[in-house]
Formats: structure tokens, sequence, C-alpha cells
């Protein structure tokens, strides 16, 4: 049982219930990272983050530092843009970071503009957030009567306007471009990379940095404590500490700061501190590593360590740190069609093979599921799945096949549409079986 | 440009596209290297003439960019050196199968009932790619179907693959953003906002683009199955820019327009007007044989009505021209015979009237506008510029009507130019056009003061100009100064003379002389009938008629001593019974003429009238003889546009009864009269144009129909001065030759009439122009002219003459084209021969009307026209007939409020002509002290109201219970 004991970085307020106010964010050493990094400069401060190896925390795993080193130089304007369009299903670690938090994200936005030289800045707030949209905004209007947010914050001739922006309710908008659209006031639908890699050609064209809210609420810490101290947290190649949102049938469910690295599932599932392990007494039948997008996991995988660079070969995704727990009451395929009926339902409309064949997986799912089922429907799915994504699809070893490692090919622009595929092909994968006796008996193994 | 030429000597970039090496484009997408490398990668949202989305995922392959190889959209993917491109693989077929049956999985297969059977890329994929059978054995998606998204468009949501053609066109190409995709995921479609129509002006073009069967066209559906129907290419000459189409029939009837992309003209787009009034051809109101009123009838002009006209047969209409002819060449003076109109002839026809006006009829008095244009001689003798031209110039001067209203397509290509191409717009105008929201500065003059506001602005002299635009004035001012300027010319507002415009004009080119012109008239072939003579003063070629006489003497019986009445004059000249015999060629000046009591003492003054027409109008209606002519798609010969672009047109149908083309008209009326026009078919008239028209010269029917004319060929850029007989050939290689739009094969197998033969048939007897007297000078233009007020009269000798010409016809060009124009130095050897006679050149010799002074009681009227209008075209097509929108009265909120006017009360609006009542519309867009009024409209309306020998018209406006007029 390896549970880390070092201090929480980011979530050390979520539990105060003054935490999100200016007064309570200020007793607690609020903003004077801020003041430190204008003191600092911004390529001292860049550096400090990218000693840090601080790496995204939306799911992607992306170093910030480096991603900010990616901007052209000399071109300006420049945007940041905050991506909180959390809506992962199984995640929720940026919710109560705006909503217990929001200052801590402000001064980490504020930090990060200053150090990529950029003048304006907009967090991006999911659509039915409701409580995170407010609180954030009230914590603008105080950061903005204090002098954090707007001219010449704090009297260091720096400049910077925040704007907060509220989504319209959709999944795809947590994919960079697609936000990007939608902050332009076009219909949410991604953009494809190349050209349009955001770091070149962002909003309006310009170059723009999009972060997700727990990568920025890091950055207090990091410049206040110093990159190397950061980095010594967790490995080296998955470096301090992260939010996990552990879900499903645990006995404790719930958002845990985690060091990385370090950490395995089985702590999170087992430990007493976290998950407290399965419900019931049950046993594990399978959980999802990161996301309801992410292939998934079964009991061998349970003590991998929490490090993207150890999840992905193993054939699956860290992704956005949530981690669902399914035990041996679960259908694998009423569970599969819980989640492709998500990504068929949040497809943007943009590529015909995640328009239309999520919205065809989802019908087939249903068919087996309602007793209708065919002998064929078996290689259907995976020929359907296997033209939204092509080739061999990420899954962990089994039944002496290697491993294929993490990510997905695909026909589409983004992954959303292999999502969709990711359940079908891990529960085929595993448990054939039960798609068998759904679709010889029309009933369910579980009765 | 530069750092190209700097970086490498390759100017290409080596791609291996299935195991070949091919060279492509830099910056080429790989979709558009690898069709033209013969391997065509299937797709349905890609198209060259808008951005790529990558949406429709058909078009992936395999693409190894030195990463190893992943299927990638190639319609997104610009090549790269060294890049390996798969359209074949395992993993490439599979994919586009993929997307083929996910495409398919909810279309509904209705393609018995679907307009687009037939000629469905989703069908032909199916067919040559596609599975046998469906896996997909759940219920379809459903929509109500088709649901009606404007007054000419369809839409059939099942039949929808999404591609975002229509809604990325409506957006990108057309400006108007009112079709777009709402919901999401398999949810999506395409829709309108609700109680928002697509109502734009472009809507066809969709139809044309959509790649399945889901936008239909309402003139067009369930009309025909394509495999029925027979297709040309031709030009559109709905308005005068030269839209290239295909015209399609079906049983000798004209089904569907679709528009052919050319790059230096349409680029594949047209307008819904363009696209939907071939129903005008096929109407059952389409005049099939002659008619002369009865004589039993009241006498011409009283109140004639279509009952006094009886159909008859051609050998008593014609005597019955004679007579009326004869009649009136016993009336002494030059005035007794005009022939108004001819805008809407072919270039051939146009030539036909324009020698038989003047070698038979013996008269100057022509004119194709109809007081609605400029003088004619602006637009032949201003120095000219192409479209391209003004798109790829620095800045464009508009100074013209509401471009997207006129001439849309124009409209298209210059908010391209300025969207995509950072073209500079300064317009200059009296109202907000549709222009309005793509220039970079607007400036608004009051009617009547163009000149004054114009030469404000090229002399850097701001602070002119209606009030408090000092900095639109000064900004404007220096985009003009600040690189290459093209102006866009035409007549602003109906309701201020001409004059002003043209003295702006002259402003223009005297304080910036290297600016170049391109012509804003609107009436279809209106500068391909003035490039033929058919305007006083000016002779076949664009040279003046004493430019030009001696040349044309000797080709023609005669050619008129003194120039005759334009259309103002002939109006007025007729009102006071002064016209023994008018004959109207397609014309109806109680329709477009803009002052309608005018128009109406002038055909009731006319001794005896002809009309030539293909219906019956307001005008013909009052004719004594009628005679059938045979209109668009129903003869060949060769239209021009506004940038002199002359482009064949063919014939698809046969015209309806006995009606025939107004050349032949023409050509029997002459040997009717006792004499020859010399030509028997379409080609002989073009020979000869091509032979004595100078700015027309080397132009030959083998150009034209050679891949070199498949753009169309612009005229005046291959006059040779004193060369007439030189080789074809040698100016055909230095001839504007246009480049070919992307990817189009210049397949000329469209073509029906045999212009594939050459060309140069012996001259006619008497008309070669060789043997003349030598030594003879020509005359100047200035000698002579009677009071033309257009001769360029400072010009000293003709050398400096010719020297001058050469430089203009360069510096015409602009975009870098040579024309082979030749100066005479070196003809000296044949002084002999009357030499080929220089374009005319048009400089300012009157000044303009200045306007009264200003009334605070009145409003100046603007007057111009909309898309759709009570003309003929529009109102015989009865799916745009409900869209012309009507006449009524826009003023400023600011002057109406004081009447308590809101919006749609009546308002009682009276002049010094008439008075009329319209509907009040309160728009802030139009400024102060100003009122428009769209000019023919259904019911009474603009050309009641303006009177036609004033500077502007004024306006007084009544609320109906009789209150007083604005009280600022």
């Amino acid at each position: 049982m390896a549970v880390s004991d070092a201090a929480p970085i980011i979530s050390t307020r979520l539990a105060r219930p003054d935490g999100h106010t200016l007064a309570g964010y200020e007793a607690t050493r609020g903003y004077t990272a801020l003041r430190k990094a204008l003191g600092m400069g911004p390529d001292a401060v860049l550096e400090e983050v990218k000693a840090a190896n601080l790496q995204g925390r939306g799911g992607a795993g992306f170093p910030a530092g480096a991603k900010w080193s990616f901007l052209p130089k000399d071109v300006f304007p420049r945007y940041f843009v905050v991506n909180g369009d959390e809506s992962e299903p199984g995640t929720s670690k940026d919710r109560p970071l705006m909503e217990r938090d929001p200052h801590q994200l402000i001064e980490g936005l504020l930090i990060s503009c200053f150090a990529v030289r950029a003048a304006q800045a907009f967090i991006y707030v999911r659509g039915e957030m409701a409580l995170a949209q407010e609180r954030l905004a009230t914590a603008l209007n105080e950061a903005y009567a204090a002098g954090y947010v707007g001219r010449d914050i704090m009297g260091s001739g720096w400049s910077l306007d925040i704007v907060l922006h509220w989504g319209a309710g959709a999944y795809i908008v947590g994919e960079e471009t697609a936000l990007i659209e939608s902050l332009e006031g076009q219909r949410g639908m991604p953009r494809l990379k190349p050209p349009f890699f955001p770091a070149a050609k962002g909003l309006y064209l310009q170059p723009t940095v999009v972060n997700n809210v727990e990568t920025l609420s890091n950055i207090p810490w990091i410049v206040t404590h110093g990159g190397a101290a950061f980095a010594a947290l967790g490995t080296e190649k998955a470096a301090g500490t992260r939010l996990f949102a552990l879900s499903g049938h645990v006995r404790r469910p719930g958002v845990y700061e985690v060091e990385m690295g370090t950490t395995t599932f089985r702590d999170l599932v087992e430990a007493p501190v976290y998950g407290g392990g399965i419900r019931h007494g049950n046993k594990l039948k399978a959980f999802i590593p990161g996301g309801a997008s992410a292939p998934w996991f079964y009991p061998e995988q349970l003590d991998l360590a929490l490090d993207a660079s150890v999840v992905g070969p193993a054939g699956s995704m860290l992704g956005s740190g949530a981690v669902v727990i399914m035990d041996d009451t679960t259908c694998a395929v009423r569970a599969a069609w819980r989640l492709v009926r998500f990504f068929a339902h949040e497809s943007c409309g943009k590529c015909t093979p995640c328009r239309e064949g999520g919205a065809w997986l989802e019908k087939i799912l249903r068919r087996i599921l309602d007793g209708h089922g065919r002998e064929d429907d078996i290689e259907l799915l995976l020929d359907v799945g296997d033209n939204i994504s092509p080739g061999p699809f990420p899954h962990p070893p089994l039944d002496g096949v290697a491993a294929v490692p993490f990510p997905f090919k695909q026909t589409t622009i983004c992954p959303l549409g292999p999502s969709a595929v990711s359940p079908i092909h891990s529960s085929i994968l595993r448990f054939r079986d039960e798609y068998l006796i759904h679709i010889k008996d029309g009933r369910c193994h579980l009765g | 440009m530069a750092e190209q030429t700097e970086q490498a000597t390759k100017t290409t970039v080596t791609v291996v596209l299935d195991g070949r090496e091919i060279e492509a484009n830099p910056g080429e997408l790989v979709i558009a290297a690898a069709e033209r490398n013969g391997v065509y990668i299937p797709r349905f949202c890609y198209h060259p003439r808008m951005r790529p989305v990558g949406m429709c995922r058909m078009c992936i392959v395999e693409i190894d960019s030195g990463r190893g190889p992943a299927l990638q959209p190639s319609c997104m993917l610009p090549v790269a050196e060294g890049m390996k491109v798969d359209t074949q693989s395992a993993l490439t077929k599979k994919a586009q199968d993929g997307v083929l049956e996910f495409l398919l999985i909810n279309h509904p297969l209705d393609c018995p009932v679907c307009d687009k059977g037939g000629e469905c890329p989703l069908q032909d994929q199916t067919l040559a790619f596609g599975p046998g059978e469906t896996r997909f054995v759940e219920e379809k998606r459903h929509f109500e179907k088709p649901i009606p998204i404007s007054e000419l468009v369809y839409l059939d949501r099942e039949r929808c693959v999404l591609c975002d053609r229509c809604t990325r066109f409506a957006k990108e190409v057309a400006g108007d953003p009112l079709i777009s995709f709402i919901d999401r995921g398999n949810h999506t479609q395409v829709n309108t906002f609700p109680d928002d129509p697509f109502s734009s002006y472009f809507s066809g073009n969709t139809v044309q683009l959509c790649p399945v069967g889901a936008l239909l066209a309402r003139p067009y559906r369930f009309r025909a199955r394509p495999w029925d129907l027979d297709q040309v290419e031709s030009t559109c000459t709905a308005c005068a820019f030269g839209c290239r189409v295909a015209l399609q029939s079906s049983a000798n009837r004209l089904v569907r327009k679709l528009g052919v992309d050319v790059d230096p003209v349409n680029q594949g787009w047209t307008c819904d007007k363009g696209r939907f009034d071939f129903e005008a051809v096929n109407s059952d109101d389409r005049l099939g044989t002659p008619l002369v009123r009865s004589t039993a009838g009241p006498v011409n002009g009283n109140g004639g009505s279509p009952v006094d006209l009886a159909p008859t047969s051609w050998s008593e209409a014609w005597d019955r021209v004679i007579e009326g002819i004869g009649r009136a060449r016993l009336r002494p003076g030059p005035e007794s015979i005009a022939v108004l109109g001819g805008a809407r002839l072919t270039n051939e026809d146009a030539y036909a009237w324009s020698k038989l006006a003047r070698s038979v009829l013996a008269t100057d008095s022509v004119d194709a506008q109809l007081g609605d244009g400029l003088p004619a001689e602006v637009v032949v003798g201003l120095p000219r510029a192409s479209i391209d031209a003004a798109c790829a110039a620095e800045t464009v001067l508009l100074l013209a009507p509401d471009l997207k209203e006129e001439l849309p397509v124009l409209y298209l290509r210059l908010r391209q130019a300025v969207v995509d191409g950072g073209l500079n717009l300064v317009e200059v105008s009296p109202v907000a056009t549709g222009m309005t929201p793509y220039a970079t500065v607007s400036v608004r003059y009051r009617p009547g003061e163009a000149a004054e506001v114009v030469r404000a602005l090229v002399s850097g002299d701001g602070g002119v100009g209606a009030g408090g635009q000092s900095d639109a004035m000064r900004r404007a001012g220096e985009l003009l100064r600040k690189g290459s300027l093209v102006c866009v010319l035409g007549r602003p507002s109906l309701a201020e003379r001409a004059q002003p415009i043209a003295a702006a004009a002259a402003a223009v080119l005297d304080a910036l002389p290297a600016t170049t012109f391109l012509s804003a008239l609107r009436r279809a072939n209106v500068h391909g009938a003035l490039d033929m003579g058919l305007a006083p003063g000016i002779l076949p070629g664009r040279v003046s008629l004493d430019e030009g006489r001696r040349w044309f003497a000797e080709a023609w019986p005669a050619v008129p001593a003194s120039r005759g009445l334009d259309a103002e004059g002939i109006i007025a000249a007729a009102a006071e019974g002064r016209v023994a015999c008018l004959i109207l060629l397609g014309a109806d000046p109680l329709a477009d003429f803009p002052d309608r009591s005018l128009a109406r003492r002038a055909l009731a003054g006319a001794g005896f009238v002809i009309a030539v027409d293909s219906f019956l109008t307001a005008s013909s209606r009052r004719a004594d003889v009628v005679l059938p002519a045979a209109t668009y798609g129903e003869k060949g010969g060769t239209t021009t546009n506004i940038e002199g672009r002359v482009s064949r047109l063919h014939q698809k149908i046969t015209a309806p009864g006995t009606a025939r083309p107004d050349w032949m008209i023409a050509a029997e009326l002459a040997w009717r009269l006792g004499g020859d026009l010399g030509f028997g078919s379409e080609d002989e008239v073009w020979d000869e144009i091509e032979r004595l028209a100078p700015s027309h010269h080397g132009l030959t029917r083998a150009r034209l129909a050679s891949a070199e004319g498949f753009d169309g060929l612009l005229a005046g850029g291959v006059a040779e001065v004193g060369d007439h007989d030189a080789p074809p050939t040698m100016s055909g290689a230095d001839a504007p030759g246009i480049q070919g739009p992307l990817g189009h094969t210049k397949d000329d197998s469209l073509a029906t009439t045999g212009m594939g033969h050459d060309v140069h048939p012996d001259p006619q007897a008497g008309a070669e122009p060789a043997g003349a007297p030598a030594g003879v000078a020509r005359a100047e233009a200035a000698a002579g002219a009677g009071g033309s007020g257009y001769a360029d009269g400072d010009t000293p000798g003709e050398v400096e003459r010719d020297a001058d010409a050469v430089e203009r016809s360069v510096e015409a060009e602009g975009s870098g084209r040579s024309g082979a124009f030749r100066p005479s130095g070196g003809g000296g050897d044949r002084g002999s021969t009357p030499q080929r006679p220089s374009p005319l050149r048009w400089s300012l010799v009157e000044p303009p009307p200045s306007p009264p002074p200003l009334d605070r009681y009145s409003l100046r009227l603007v007057s111009a026209r909309k898309l759709y209008d009570d003309g003929t075209l529009v109102q015989n097509s009865p799916s745009l007939v409900p869209l012309a929108p009507g006449a009524r009265i826009r003023v400023n909120p600011a002057d109406l409020s004081p009447l308590g006017v809101v919006a749609g009360s009546k308002l009682q609006v009276s002049s010094s002509q008439g008075r009329v009542v319209l509907e009040a519309a309160p728009d802030p867009a139009v400024p102060q002290g100003s009122a428009v009024v769209a000019f023919n409209q259904p019911g009474p309306g603009a050309a009641d109201l303006i009177d036609s020998t004033q500077p502007v018209t004024e306006v007084r406006i009544e609320t109906l219970s009789g209150a007083s007029g604005p009280t600022p």
C-alpha cells in the first residue's frame, strides 16, 4: 500500500468553507505566487514550469512548459484559453477546483499569461456547471476589484483581461479546437490538425494556448515552491500529484489528490483513505482507467502505476483522471451500451464515421439488449468499429496476445469517434460470452 | 513570390502517388494534385472553390509524410516533398467503403423519385464501390420531406449527407449565412433559422453544389431525368456579367441552367435570376407570329391594347413595315427614323441592326441604352480593366449601383477579393448597398453631387460631401492614391442624370491617370451592342463616327454624315412628334426609361412604331407592327460582358412559331428595302465583325471555338493599326489568353454549331478596304463632331494618338497580358489603304449640370434596380415573379418621424412629374434628405416620379390624410 504522505498541492482549500472567496484565498497565501512571478519576469517563470515537468491534466498529458514554448516568436496578439469544459463521464476534478478554489485557477492563469506574454485570456466553463460559473464570476469580479486582474496588475505595469465564457452543453467542446470554434461563436466542431494547431493557428487564427483547469491550478504552487520541488514528487515521467475521480462500485467514491507514478490503481481502489475496496465485498470485473473514452482494464492491470507512460503502452490511457470501477454484478453489454449511447449522443456530427457509425453501434447494442441480437452482430460491431478506428484497437495483454498500445487510429478528425469503439472492443474482447448469451437466449447472463 | 524564387529553382513538389512520381504545385491539396494527375479520389464535401472542411471523410487515403502511413483526408492536406500517397491500399479502400456505408445507412434510397438520380455522386460511387446489400437493419432516420427553405429551393434532409457544401457556400461565398447545421450527432440537419428563409440571391448554387438530391430547385423539380437532358454550353445573359452556363433541355423546352466554372468570370457560380430565368423562354406568352395593329382599331398611341394587335403572316407584316418606313423616309431630317434598344441582342444581331440603321435606314439615331446607363462614349472610351484586374487591384473605387442587385456575380467576385484577398473597397454611393459591409470606406454623396465628392476624394481635398464625413473622405482618398486602382463605374441612381457620374470618372482619370475602369452596366449584352455601334456617334469596333467613317464607307453602302440622337434625344424628339418611325429592338421604354411620362408621350408621338420583341411588353403593345424575335437559347452567336469579353452563345431549342433571330430580321428588312447587308448566317456576320470592327480584329471564330476561347476572349486587346490583314495566328499568340479553370477540361463537345472550321472567308465584294487613295489622313475625331462632346479634341496628331492608344491598351490589360497593338509607325508604306481606325478615347468636355440648391421641404430621390423587378425576364418566369419586392419608399427615420409615419403607412410621394402612393419603410441606411424607391417594380413607382430632364429628381412626401411635408 503506497499511499503518499506528501502534502496536497491543489486540493488544500477544497474543504475550507471560504476557500472560494478572495478573503479565504488571501488568508492561505493567495496571490503571493503572482507577486513573486511578476518579480521573476516571464522567462524565469517559463523555466520554472518547464522544470516542473507539469503534464497537462486534461487528457493528452502534454507538458505545459513545452506547449507554451510552441508559440511562434513575436506573433501577437496571442491568447490564453482555459479549458473548463470538463464533461468526460466519470471525470469530476476540474469542477471542485472551479467551485471551491476559483482564485487558485485565476492566479495560475495570470502567471501563465504573464509567462507567455498573452494580454487576453478566456475561461471556458462547461454550460451545465452553474455553480462553477457563478463562483468564477464572483471571484473574477473580486480579483478585478483587488487589482489582480485588469490594467497594471499589482502595480507591475502588466495588464491582462480575462473573459468568462459559458459553454452551451456540448461534450465535444472539451476538444481544444472545438472549444476554440465555440469561443469564436461558431458551432463547436473540431478543426483538423494540421493546419489548426492552436499554438500556431488558434483562437481567431492567432497563436493560442489551451490549458486544462487542473493544469493551471498547479502553477501558483510551482512558482512558490519551485519547479524542482514539483518534479521531485512522483516519478521522472509522472511528476507531481494529480486529482483522480474515482467512481463506480467502490466503497468510497470521490475525488482524491494522489502522488503520480508511485501510486497504483490498486492503491486508489483499495486504500482506506481512497476507494476503500469494492462495494459489498464483490469482485472487480473491469475498470476504466482514464475516462469513458479509454479502453478498459481488467483485474490483471490493477498494479499498474498511475503514470501515462505506463498506462499507454499497456493498452489504454490515463486520460482525464477518471477511474470507473465495475464489479461482477455489471453486465458488460449493458455497460458498453451506456457508454456508446453517450458518445453517439455527443458526436458533433462533423465526421461521417462518428456521426453515423456511433449511432449505428448504439442501435445494434440496444437491439441486442432488447433480445433481438443476431449471430453476426458481434462481427458487425467490430467491423463498424474498425471503420471508425481502423487497425488493431488498443487493449491490454490478454490470453497470450500482446498489448496494443494507445493511441487508437481514426478515420475521424478528433478521438470522439474511436471513443465509442472503446467500450465495445473492450467488452467483446473479454466478455464475448455475455454477448452470446444475450444474442442466443435474449437475456442477460445475470438473469 | 520573391521568397519562392530566392528559395530554390525547383518550383514544384515531388510526390509519390500510387507508386509513381508526380509533380505538384506547392500548397496544392493532395486531392487536387491527384486529380490533375489522373487519379480521382472520391469526395463529397471537397469543392475547389471553397475552403476544405474534411467533413465527409470520403477522401481519406493512406498518406506517409515521413512518420509512417496514416489515413488522412486528402482534401485538407497540402502536398509535401517526398510525401507518399496510396489511394489504392487495402486500408484506404476499407476506410472509404466504410464511409460510403455510413453515408448510406440513413439515406432513404429513394433514387427513383429523386431529381439527382442519374447524376448523383452518392449513387455513382455506391454503384462503383459500394456493397450490394446493407448491413443496417434498424429504422432509418426520418425527417419531414421536403421542406421549402426559400421560394426557390426545397430541402430533403433525409437525403442529406451533411457535406457542408451548401452551408459553406452560403457563409463563405455568398455571405448570406442563412442555412446552417442545427442539432448534433446523428440528428444533425441542415436548416434555416425559424422565420428566416434562405432568401439569398445565390440559393440556386447550393442545388448545383449538393452532391445528393437534398436540395432541389423548385423550377426543375420533377421536370426531367438527367439522362433525358441534352445540353450545350452557353453564356448567361440575365445581366452583363457573362456567367458561363450549361443550358439543358428536354423535349425542346429549357429545363435547367447550370453554372460552369470559368476562372476569369463566374468561377462556377450564378445568381438565381440567371439560373431560373429560362422559364421566360418557355413562356406561353412568347410571340411566335408577327402582329399588326388592326386598321379598324384606334390610331397608334391612343391606348393601344393587345386586342388591337392581330396575328398575321410575315409577308403582311413586312408590307406594313415597308410602308411605315417608306412614309418616314419621306420626312426630311436625320430624326425621322430612330432605333431604340438592342442590349438584349447578340453581337451579331446588334451588328446587323447597326449596319442596317446606318447604311440602309440612313440614321445615326440608334441607342442600345434607354437613358438608364452612362453615355456610350464613356463606356466605350475609358481605359478598361478586366474583372480579374479589379479583384487583383490594390483598391477598387465603386461608383456604381448596388452590385448585389444588378451584377450579382461581380458582387461575389469582389466580395471574395475583399474577404480573402485584402482588396480595399472604396464605395461612393448615395445610399448603402449590398457591398457596403465589405467596403473599407463608404462615402455617401447627396444625389447630384457625385462629381464634386469624387473630385474632392481624388484631389485629397477632404471635407466635402454629406455632413461630417471628412474622416472617411481622407481615408478613402488615401486608399485611392495608394496603388493600383480600378474604378467600377455605373449609374448609381436613375433619379439623377448620368453626366455627374461621367464627370466623376473624368476627375478620377485626371487625378490618377493609371486608373482603369470596369463597367457596371447591367443589361445583358449592352457592352456588345455599344461595341457594335448601337449608340449615336459610335461605329462598330469602338470607333467614333468621324474616326471610322472612311473605313466603314469602304465596306458599307453608306455611313451617316452626322451624329444622331441618343435615347434621351430620341424619346424627347418622339414626344414632340419629330420621329416618324421608331424601331424598338426588345426595348421597353415604358418600363426602363427613367421618366415614364416622357416615354409615354414619346410612344404616343412617334409616327410609326415597329417592335422587334419576344414578348408583348407595355411598349410593344403600343407598336403598329410587332415582329417576333428568337431569344436566349434559341440562337447562337456571341455576347460581350462588362469587361469586353466576347464569349459564345449556343442554340439549344427552336424558337416558337416563326420567331427568328434579330440579325435575320435586319437582313430581310434590308433586302426588302432594296439593300443587302451581305451576310446569310451568324458566322458570316461574325466574320465581318472580326474583319471590320477594329476592337474585335483577331477574335476569329476559330479562336473563339478553340480551347483558348473557352473562357471567352477580351475584345480590344488586339487592334492593329494599319495592318488589317495580319495573320490571325499572330494576333492569337499575343492575345489575352486566359488560363482555363482549375481542372476543367476544355471539352468543346457541348458545341453544336460548326464553329470549328476556319475562318476568314473572302471579303465581300466592295467591302475590302484595299486600294483606297493614298495619303488620306484620318479625320480627327474632334473635327466636325457636331458638338458630340466626346471627341478628344486636344490630341494634336495621329502618331501621338496611336502611341497613346498603345499605352492605354497595355494599361487596360492590367494583369500583365500584352495586347498585340502595334503603333502605326511602320505602316507608312501602306498609305494607300484606309487605316483601321483607332479606338475612341473619351474625355470630358461639358461640365455636368449643377444640382439645384437644397430644398428643405424635399427629399432627393435615389432609384436603382433590384435583382427581381417588373422586367420581362422576371415577370415571365413564374418562379421568380413572387420575388419582386415591390416599390416602397425608404427614408431615414429622422425624416419620417416628424410626420408621425411608421413602417407600413402609406405616403403620397410627389414630384414635378407625378404623384404615387407608396408604403413607407423607415431605414437608417438612407442618409437624411434622400428617399429611395426601387426602379421598375410592379405597379406605380420611381419612373412615375423621375424627371429625366432635371439633374436630380426631388420628391415631397405627405401622409395620405394630407399633412404637410417633412419639416426638418
